[in-house]
């Protein structure tokens, strides 16, 4: 089982998610270091993500795009707070415009990294917090058309599934 | 401190509305399109081809289901995505359960591919 628990703290303004995969501490940690597999995860099938940049030392930057079934782009940056290999990793994460500015009224939330050896696993921890209530509903109205999407193809497949057995 | 688990489901007849509500093509198109914009019940009677009634059947079943809302304009019927329930934060964190789930279930193929590697 890959999730082991999710908390959502909403006056924490705060969410983390406890996730445990088959492959040991050094291995996980290439999954955010290599921005090529990072691109083959950060986004959903629907919303492939491609990063351009991916300086991966403190203070540096990534800018990556979203691209929606129509062609759509949607841009996003990083900034590496905090790089600790191979278990421990910090970044702001942001949403950018067209040119890749950062859009700064639509905040910046921050996330936490950390990896843990369990036996021959590994356990990933990510907490995701927010600047304010404003800004997590901001973002909820702009990430609902991707999440729906995906929502709806997940049951699209489970009804060809069920019509199929 | 409001921790909260994920254990809390919906209760099944809330599944089962919306569930029911999604099972169905021109269904799922209709809480598409209305998601990323707002469309008259005879606007969406031209995309299908299907009569006023039915589709507004469709909408009915949507707005039970808490994925539309509808709105009387004149003589047109608004259809929406249901914003409402989004403003809350709430929404924001079960998507976002939604997305790291999906983003977990990624992480785990691309590492399974190396297991596939190394078998003799």
């Amino acid at each position: 089982m890959t999730v082991v628990s999710v908390n959502k703290d909403v006056e924490a303004l705060s969410f983390s998610i406890v996730t445990e995969f088959t492959a040991d501490v050094k291995r996980v940690w290439r999954i955010w270091e290599d921005p090529r597999q990072l691109e083959r995860w950060w986004g959903p099938p629907t919303w492939p993500a491609t990063f351009e940049t991916h300086e991966f030392t403190v203070g540096g930057k990534a800018a990556y795009y979203m691209t929606g079934p129509d062609g759509t782009k949607a841009r996003g940056w990083w900034k590496f707070t905090a790089i600790n290999a191979p278990d421990h990793l910090e970044f702001d994460d942001g949403f950018a415009d067209e040119q890749g500015a950062p859009v700064d009224e639509l905040g910046i939330t921050h996330a936490t990294v950390k990896l843990e050896p369990l036996d021959n696993r590994t356990r990933m921890t990510i907490t995701s917090t927010f600047e304010s209530e404003e800004q997590m509903q901001k973002m909820a109205e702009m990430g609902m058309e991707e999440g729906l999407r995906e929502a709806i193809e997940q049951i699209d497949g489970l009804l060809t599934e069920t019509a199929n057995a | 401190m409001v921790v909260d688990q994920l254990k809390t489901k919906p209760s099944d007849a809330e599944t089962d509305r919306l569930f029911h509500a999604l099972a169905d093509a021109t269904r799922r198109d209709i809480v598409a399109r209305v998601t990323a914009g707002e469309y008259s019940v005879s606007g969406l009677t031209a995309l299908y081809a299907m009569s006023f009634a039915a589709v507004q059947k469709h909408v009915a079943v949507l707005e039970r289901a808490s994925l539309v809302t509808k709105e009387k304009r004149g003589r047109e019927q608004i259809v929406r995505g249901n914003h409402e329930g989004l403003q809350k934060a709430r929404h924001l964190l079960d998507q976002l359960e939604m997305i790291w789930r999906q983003r977990a279930g990624r992480i785990a193929d691309i590492l399974a591919e190396d297991d596939e590697r190394d078998l003799p």
